[in-house]
């Protein structure tokens, strides 16, 4: 691999300039004549917006302009939209309810924006903002998506009626209700997924400047896909032209998903530009960022799991409503769809299954995607289901799983996935070694003898990454297709710039990425440089989430280096006047095989530019661009065991040992892909043990800042014991699965599992907090 | 934040002499002034920074007798070693009160002028029956306590020290609320000539205040044993999405108990 290549782990080139604070991200933007945007946001979960006045703000020091939606959609600004349309189960289209970047007639959640105001300093801004004076009437709220399905709840968009937004479903009805029906064993539960925060360490922010001599828009934002930003702003919001508008995502503080979505913020912030003539800057507040980021999960669920007398799963049942919020994001409706109930398989070999999914609006912030995206749901769902079903059963949780494992590949899902390879037995194997699983009656009975309560649990999750067939995935609905593209550009003295679609907002593409490149020429990683998140450098690209950066994003760059190394090697085999065939690369130069004639690298780029000794007919230059559409997704696998001890005085649980065996095909640079998985943990333990986001019935959210919500800390944590083993992954050039994700995906279950199991009892609402955990060895010892 | 004039104060009579200006605030370490401001939930119109101010610095000790001036810091208090011998559960407290930043920057006198319902300082100022000291007069703790986030200082009173008898045993323990860190429960017991006294914050629906049940299990024998069994009322203690009143009634009788093995051990 070299000390460079493929499988070193190299530290991170990107982390001198984090870690000494020399990081550019939007807010380090600044652009003469720049000045800054306050939004005026509504205090109410559910009001008609009777009056606007705007008069007084407008009066006030340093205002520039004060904005509302009336005047945005005169401009012709477009809604936010959803794109990817789901159909319910009768054929009909979702309903979308209107979402304009500044609300018009109605306010939907408590962070709604109503008004922007443009002055010359934020502060200045923020006065004006408060001086806005907007009357309005209030109404009734709904936060609870059950409740919102009721008759007589408040109606939140007059498109979809009792608020439900499609009625959807995948598999087999009636195969798997007669499963149920002829099993010698149903295991019944019902599952909440908690809603979560993101809390992406850098806020959300833009900066909208629109260049008149140029006619010409730029924006800056924290976006996980700017491509994907100025497509969507272009093509449905009508904020300009693709070829007038540049969005650059530059350094970008953490996404985890809540940095896909086009928000009104940033629409507004480059129409607002054009309407006052100064560049515009918005940088959330954390209040800002707790109000109105897209949150995560919010699932409720009941599954039923069928078995037969030999505790083989016969059939799976699941009924699922998931809380979108005041309004559709960006892809809102492929979460707990396709992303979810194509994941309800999980490891195992089932041969019937039904989803049901209805998605329901609430006067909540926006939900969509949060790392993971459905398939956390999936993976919890699933496994705290196949925990329960071993107590009922009567038997070990790790033999009941092993028991119903997929074993040969590739393998048809009755919920359209086909898993192409893996070998589950192997990480349950690595992580019940590495716990020592056998070991834990006795470490038990020590922690009693302390008056401690032992338990442990676990978790086998599957993950679909490597998003996606661009054709599959137009079939289910897609707006886009999700291919990526990569430019590799040889310099004529030998260095390499990699220009890619996917964008790193703490991933280490800069380094990873460069580790490709140096496996294949034996360049320094310090000679290739990573570009990406410029719409104006990098031609397109769908950026990255779905842990599809590797596995979607290099194959693209491996593709395009496959076409600058046959050029090369043209090259060379004419500068050593040898057979193309017989050129090998090898320690920075190309040789020709089993002799001492090379031409080093730097030679051949040269030879490229000069151009003045070419094969005949070649073009000069060394430059190669590709697009990658993967074949089939990817899945990741893997096995986590989770132990804790409880003190049964105050509630508190102290995670003990946590141990993840994973399967992520090949790997690129291990520290990178453990420092994924030890943040995976960190979220998937805070959804856990310690995070939720809570609304009152009124729709105030009470978790709004640190003080109330809980984010991990480090003391909150133990040391991580990770592992991989690996089974590439046939379907991409380099085997890669992805391991992004996968930490938050398998993680929660294997918490709740192991709290369950020391308490005793079928089930627990997460975050199990100490409060929650004292209630239920409360309510169980009392029983 | 909103505009505002910041003030020096180079002594407590002309701090408060400037605390007559407008709508002035007193500040101390700003641990709760500051962020309310920068939330613009508080607009004072002149700041009065009490913090440099000399005769309000430093911790003495002098036998049992501790006085401790109103702008020393949480890591002063915490790090005192004179105090670490008279009181050392006073300054265990002190070293858990927020994270490093908030104890070199918050004061003994700014946290318990805020009196936080959560704040661990009027716990351990109740139980330990320690005196306010304020630039006109002295206050028992007992008095000077009033409520949430209300205590007996009138306006332009400025506390400028407190003063209290270190105690033959004491300890605290303190349960953290998980998101602020701020105790959802924290007991202070103190064993001292005129007995035992255990004061709690973080759960009374009126601020600090001293567990009777506690008291009197203990008055029998200062033993963790003797707390076994004893149920403290979740009548009048607070109720929250991070706690009911049932767990926090519970939180005080496990915390009474660990505090006073802590105190015997």
């Amino acid at each position: 691999m070299g000390i460079e290549g493929v499988g070193a782990r190299v530290a991170r080139k990107e982390d001198k300039r984090f870690i000494t604070g020399a990081g550019r991200y939007v807010d380090d933007m600044v652009v003469p004549g720049m000045k800054h945007a306050a939004f005026v946001r509504s205090p109410h979960a559910h009001a008609q917006i009777k009056k606007i006045d705007v008069k007084k703000a407008q009066g006030m020091p340093g205002v520039i302009g004060v904005l509302t939606g009336k005047e945005l959609k005169a401009d012709g600004i477009g809604n936010l939209i959803c794109g990817w349309m789901i159909h319910s189960k009768d054929g009909t289209p979702m309903k979308m309810g209107a979402w304009s970047p500044l609300a018009v007639d109605k306010v939907r959640y408590v962070g709604d924006a109503v008004v922007v105001v443009v002055a010359e300093t934020k502060g200045q801004a923020r006065d004006a903002a408060e001086a806005v004076e907007i009357t309005y009437k209030e109404l009734k709220a709904v936060v609870d998506a059950t409740k919102a399905l009721e008759n007589g709840a408040p109606q939140i968009h007059a498109e979809a009626e009792n608020n439900l937004i499609f009625d959807w479903e995948i598999g087999d009805a009636n195969a798997t209700d007669a499963a149920i029906k002829a099993a010698a064993h149903v295991t019944r539960m019902k599952i909440v997924n908690n809603r979560l925060v993101p809390n992406a360490m850098e806020p959300r922010a833009a900066l909208g400047h629109y260049d008149k001599a140029e006619d010409h828009y730029t924006c800056w934002t924290t976006s996980q896909n700017p491509h994907v930003a100025r497509l969507v702003m272009s093509a449905f919001y009508n904020v300009a032209p693709e070829n007038k508008l540049r969005v650059i995502a530059p350094d970008v503080g953490g996404g985890f998903g809540s940095k896909i979505y086009i928000y009104p913020e940033e629409i507004v912030c480059l129409w607002a530009s054009k309407k006052t003539g100064v560049p515009v800057k918005w940088v959330a507040d954390r209040t800002e960022s707790f109000l109105t980021d897209a949150h995560g999960r919010d699932h409720v669920s009941t599954v039923e799991m069928a078995f037969d007398k030999d505790n083989r799963i016969t059939g799976l049942k699941v009924d699922t409503i998931a809380n979108l919020g005041a309004y559709m994001s960006l892809f809102s409706s492929c979460v707990p769809t396709y992303l979810y109930a194509t994941l309800l398989s999980g490891q195992y070999d089932i041969p019937t299954i039904h989803a049901n999914v209805r998605t329901v609006y609430t006067n909540t912030a926006p939900v969509d995607a949060y790392r993971g995206a459905g398939r956390p749901e999936a993976t919890y769902l699933l496994e705290r289901t196949m925990e329960a079903a071993a107590r009922e059963l009567g038997v070990s949780p790790a033999e009941l799983r092993r028991k119903n494992f997929i074993t040969s590949f590739p393998h048809q899902t009755p919920v359209i996935m086909n898993y192409d390879a893996g070998d589950y037995a192997a990480s349950l194997d690595a992580a019940m070694q590495t716990a020592d699983y056998a070991g834990f009656a006795k470490r038990k009975a020590d922690a009693a003898r302390m008056g401690k309560l032992r338990g442990i649990g676990m978790s086998c999750y599957i993950e679909a990454c490597g998003i996606a067939p661009s054709a599959a995935v137009g079939s289910l609905g897609a707006g886009v297709g999700l291919w990526e593209s990569a430019e590799v550009r040889v310099n004529a003295v030998g260095t390499i710039e990699v220009l890619t679609g996917s964008h790193s907002h703490g991933q280490g593409h800069e380094t990873t990425f460069a580790q490709l490149v140096n496996q294949r020429f034996g360049v320094p990683i310090d000679s290739v440089s990573i570009v990406h998140g410029d719409t104006d450098k990098v031609q397109m690209g769908m950026g990255t989430y779905g842990s599809r950066s590797g596995a979607v994003g290099m194959s693209a760059i491996a593709k395009a280096l496959d076409k600058v190394e046959a050029k090369a090697k043209k090259i060379a085999a004419h500068l050593l006047e040898a057979d193309e065939g017989d050129i090998v690369i090898e320690n920075g130069a190309l040789k020709v095989a089993g002799t001492d004639k090379n031409v080093p690298w730097f030679q051949v780029a040269l030879a490229a530019y000069t151009a003045h000794n070419l094969p005949a007919g070649m073009e000069p230059g060394l430059k190669e661009t590709a697009f990658y559409d993967p074949a089939n997704f990817t899945f990741p696998a893997g096995c986590y065991i989770c132990e804790v001890e409880i003190d049964p005085e105050t509630g508190t649980t102290e995670i003990v040992q946590f141990v993840a065996a994973d399967d992520f095909g090949n790997i690129i640079n291990p520290m990178i892909v453990e420092g994924q998985v030890h943040g995976g943990i960190a979220q998937g333990v805070g959804q856990a043990l310690l995070e939720g986001a809570h609304y009152d019935a009124s729709g105030q959210l009470l978790t709004a800042s640190y003080m109330d919500y809980t984010m991990p800390r480090a003391g909150d944590l133990p040391s991580f014991k990770v592992s991989t083993s690996n089974t590439p992954c046939p379907s991409n050039p380099l085997g890669i699965k992805g391991c992004g994700e996968a930490g938050a995906i398998g993680s929660p279950p294997a918490v709740i599992n192991a709290i369950t199991d020391a308490i005793g009892i079928a089930d627990i609402a997460m975050p199990a907090t100490p409060s929650t955990v004292w209630a239920a060895i409360r309510a169980a010892t009392k029983h | 934040m909103y505009a505002v004039n910041y003030h020096r104060a180079a002594s407590v009579t002309e701090a408060a002499k400037l605390a007559k200006s407008g709508d002035a605030k007193l500040l101390s370490g700003g641990m709760t002034l500051i962020p309310a401001m920068k939330t613009r939930l508080a607009a004072p119109s002149d700041l009065v920074d009490l913090s440099r101010i000399k005769e309000l610095q430093g911790v003495k000790v002098s036998g049992k007798a501790v006085t401790i001036g109103a702008a020393a810091t949480h890591f002063d208090v915490a790090n005192d070693e004179k105090l670490r011998k008279a009181c050392p559960a006073l300054a265990h407290l002190a070293s858990l009160i927020g994270d490093p930043a908030v104890r070199h920057k918050g004061t003994i006198g700014g946290s318990i002028a805020n009196n936080d319902p959560a704040a661990d300082y009027p716990a351990a100022l109740l139980a330990l029956g320690a005196t306010i000291i304020t630039n006109k007069r002295e206050i028992s703790a007992d008095k000077f306590f009033k409520g949430l986030f209300e205590t007996a200082l009138k306006d332009g009173e400025i506390i400028t020290a407190v003063s209290f008898t270190a105690p033959a045993k004491a300890a605290y323990e303190k349960f953290r609320n998980p998101a602020s860190r701020y105790a959802i429960v924290g007991v202070f017991v103190a064993k001292g000539k005129d007995g035992v006294s255990v004061a709690v914050t973080g759960a009374g629906d009126d601020g600090v205040f001293r567990s009777k049940e506690i008291e009197a299990a203990l008055a029998k024998s200062f033993d963790a044993a003797s707390l076994e069994g004893v149920k403290v009322p979740a009548k009048n203690l607070m109720s929250d999405m991070h706690a009911s009143a049932d767990y926090r009634a519970n939180l005080i009788a496990v915390m009474a108990k660990r505090a006073v093995a802590a105190a015997n051990a």
